[in-house]
């Protein structure tokens, strides 16, 4: 674990050994966050650490897919402390042969559709999520747009001129 | 079939199952044919029959028994802890299901809402999203820096430079790229008054959904001397690139600041009018008064941010607590409200406008001089004197044109308050000209999920206007 000025990340982190913290500032401002990683045994329990510190505002779930690194894939969550006025992005990596992350539902309600667009465009799974669907693209599409091995795909254009029978 | 004589006790019991089954299915299907025959639709003119459709249930969106859909039940207020007042007996006779939307005016774009109704009684609402889902995630990672800003104006298409303006700072912070002074406060002018914007139209739908039709026509009426001078700045009245990696496209035109004065002068006119127009009228208030009440807890659980959150006592607001393009230099005052109703979310908005009118009304005095993007010559091009004189800067210009701007491997967060709330873009760069993946943690996608708690166990009509105070931008929720 890296050494933090803040105290709140500090307590935060203490239970959580492996974690790694650093503090990232943002752009024209004097702010900062911090973006911490952990494995995902700890996912769940530090959400709920999390939770019970101050990080009570749910805002963001989402994953990466860095095809060819392994592990693969990485599932970030972002939580806010309101009354601290910190924010923590916190990530965690899945396998691609296991893209599981425990569901966060349970202590965020808020990550219901959040893990449902991951679910649809990443095609991570989320054991214990009660609505497990996709989300965004249709019911009955096959793969994962958002991961990398899925082409881009294009639809053919007719052009008149370049047309063989003309 | 085979001969029973022949056969092994046991495959002879698989036989008679398989029979069974067989003849259970023939029935099914005597069934299902004879409902086809009752239903079928006569291609016009012929004896050939209509192809029927394969079924009318709603796949994997069906909103499931009551007991059975856990995920209804959290959005419910069940885990949230909550006042909601969930009957114990339901009559299944009185329940149906509607469908509202995705085509329905007052659903503000394609959104879906799947209501389980009783009477006049809305008992469960399943949001179904996704009709406009055009990928721009997936876009932008075959677009460099320089095109990715014209691909993310047109998400939360109401308000563009919010979207810029994430996705710029993002850029910048992984390029450590200082903006100058003027580009910050030009930045902020114009998202200030792209709020004004967003608002006034949020306000007069609103308006229009709830039935005070004369506030439709006010709240285009002064929308529109916004998008004028955004048009004069830009040169497009939506959809504008003008705020980019670096800094923003060109500088403000002459004259500018009579064009926001008179704005100013007209949009706090109008503002006033709506007030007298709206906030003792009796029909407005019965129809937003106490309606789709959404509580600071559920605010916290859904992530629900902006005037939503303000109109609930949430007092968060990303310009307060992470200021940004040096907007704390700027004195205004977040409004909050206390009840988390329709009738706060719209006085939210009222509030705002006049706030954002002082913000605008201080840039045009306090505007520093200087260059309205930065020097750094990571994303701008030499200037065009330069390029007829020196070969590296014609170099330069080229690579920098046809290569696009390169950053450095890393990960960043940036979030911006939006007129909707947080607009955040996460953007993850390995290096080169494209990102790899560019996350949008868009305000209106976390809105949609908190209306099942705000809509339920109220009227019908209330779901009109609590949908239409959410305001959600469905090209901000699909994204």
């Amino acid at each position: 674990m890296t050494d933090v000025d803040n105290k709140l990340i500090a307590a935060l982190l203490e239970p959580f050994e492996s974690a790694q913290v650093s503090e990232r500032a943002y752009a024209s401002s004097d702010s900062t966050y911090f973006a911490i990683s952990i494995p995902v045994e700890d996912w769940v329990a530090f959400a709920e650490a999390a939770k019970t510190r101050g990080f009570d505002t749910f805002s963001d779930l989402f994953a990466i897919d860095h095809f060819t690194d392994a592990p693969r894939f990485e599932v970030v969550l972002n939580l806010v402390a309101m009354i601290a006025n910190e924010r923590i992005v916190v990530s965690t990596t899945v396998p691609y042969d296991d893209p599981t992350v425990p569901t966060l539902t349970g202590i965020f309600a808020g990550a219901n559709f959040y893990e449902r667009e991951a679910f649809d465009l990443m095609g991570i799974e989320f054991p214990g999520h009660p609505d497990l669907t996709r989300i965004l693209m249709p019911d009955e599409w096959e793969g994962h747009p958002l991961r990398k091995d899925y082409d881009i795909g294009a639809v053919p254009v007719q052009f008149k001129a370049g047309s063989a029978d003309l | 079939m085979s001969d029973p004589t022949r056969s092994s006790p046991t495959e002879n019991n698989v036989t008679d199952e398989s029979m069974e089954q067989a003849a259970e299915e023939q029935a099914e299907q005597t069934v299902a044919e004879s409902r086809r025959t009752h239903h079928a639709i006569w291609v016009s003119g012929t004896e050939e029959r209509m192809p029927f459709a394969e079924s009318t249930d709603e796949g994997a969106q069906e909103l499931l028994p009551r007991d059975e859909d856990p995920a209804l039940a959290m959005q419910r207020g069940v885990v949230v802890d909550d006042d909601y007042v969930v009957p114990e007996h339901v009559d299944d006779a009185e329940r149906q299901i509607i469908n509202m939307g995705p085509q329905h005016p007052s659903t503000h774009g394609v959104l879906r809402l799947h209501m389980e109704l009783e009477g006049e009684m809305v008992r469960r609402v399943k949001p179904i999203i996704g009709y406009l889902h055009t990928g721009m995630e997936k876009t932008a990672e075959t677009l460099n820096y320089a095109q990715g800003s014209t691909n993310v104006t047109r998400m939360d298409y109401v308000s563009p430079f919010a979207n810029e303006l994430a996705y710029s700072l993002a850029v910048e912070q992984l390029l450590g790229v200082e903006v100058p002074p003027r580009a910050s406060a030009i930045r902020v002018l114009m998202t200030e008054l792209n709020r004004v914007a967003s608002h006034l139209l949020s306000s007069a739908t609103m308006g229009m959904d709830v039935g005070a039709l004369s506030m439709m026509i006010y709240g285009w009426r002064e929308r529109e001397v916004c998008l004028d001078f955004f048009e004069k700045v830009t040169g497009l009245r939506m959809n504008h690139n003008y705020i980019r990696p670096g800094g923003v496209a060109a500088d403000l035109p002459d004259g500018w600041t009579d064009d926001v004065i008179t704005l100013i002068e007209m949009v706090n006119g109008g503002v006033d009018e709506y007030e007298e127009l709206l906030n003792e009228n009796p029909i407005w208030l019965d129809r937003t008064l106490g309606v789709g009440v959404l509580t600071p807890e559920e605010v916290k659980q859904f992530g629900v941010t902006g005037p939503v959150a303000r109109a609930s006592g949430v007092d968060w607001d990303l310009r307060k607590q992470t200021p940004y393009c040096g907007i704390e230099l700027y004195e205004f005052d977040v409004p909050l409200g206390k009840h988390g109703d329709a009738f706060d979310r719209y006085k939210m908005r009222i509030d705002e406008i006049r706030q954002s009118l002082r913000i605008a009304s201080q840039i045009t005095e306090t505007i520093p001089a200087g260059d309205y993007r930065s020097v750094d010559p990571k994303v701008t091009p030499p200037p065009r004197a330069r390029i007829d004189e020196s070969m590296e800067a014609l170099i330069h210009h080229f690579k920098l044109f046809t290569e696009g701007i390169n950053v450095p491997p890393g990960a960043a967060f940036q979030a911006v308050e939006g007129p909707r709330g947080e607009l955040g873009c996460h953007i993850v760069s390995k290096g080169g000209a494209r990102p790899w993946r560019m996350r949008w943690r868009a305000p209106s996608f976390a809105a949609v999920q908190a209306l099942p708690s705000m809509m339920t166990d109220s009227m019908v009509a209330d779901v009109i206007a609590t949908l239409a105070s959410t305001d959600p931008v469905l090209g901000d929720v699909d994204r």
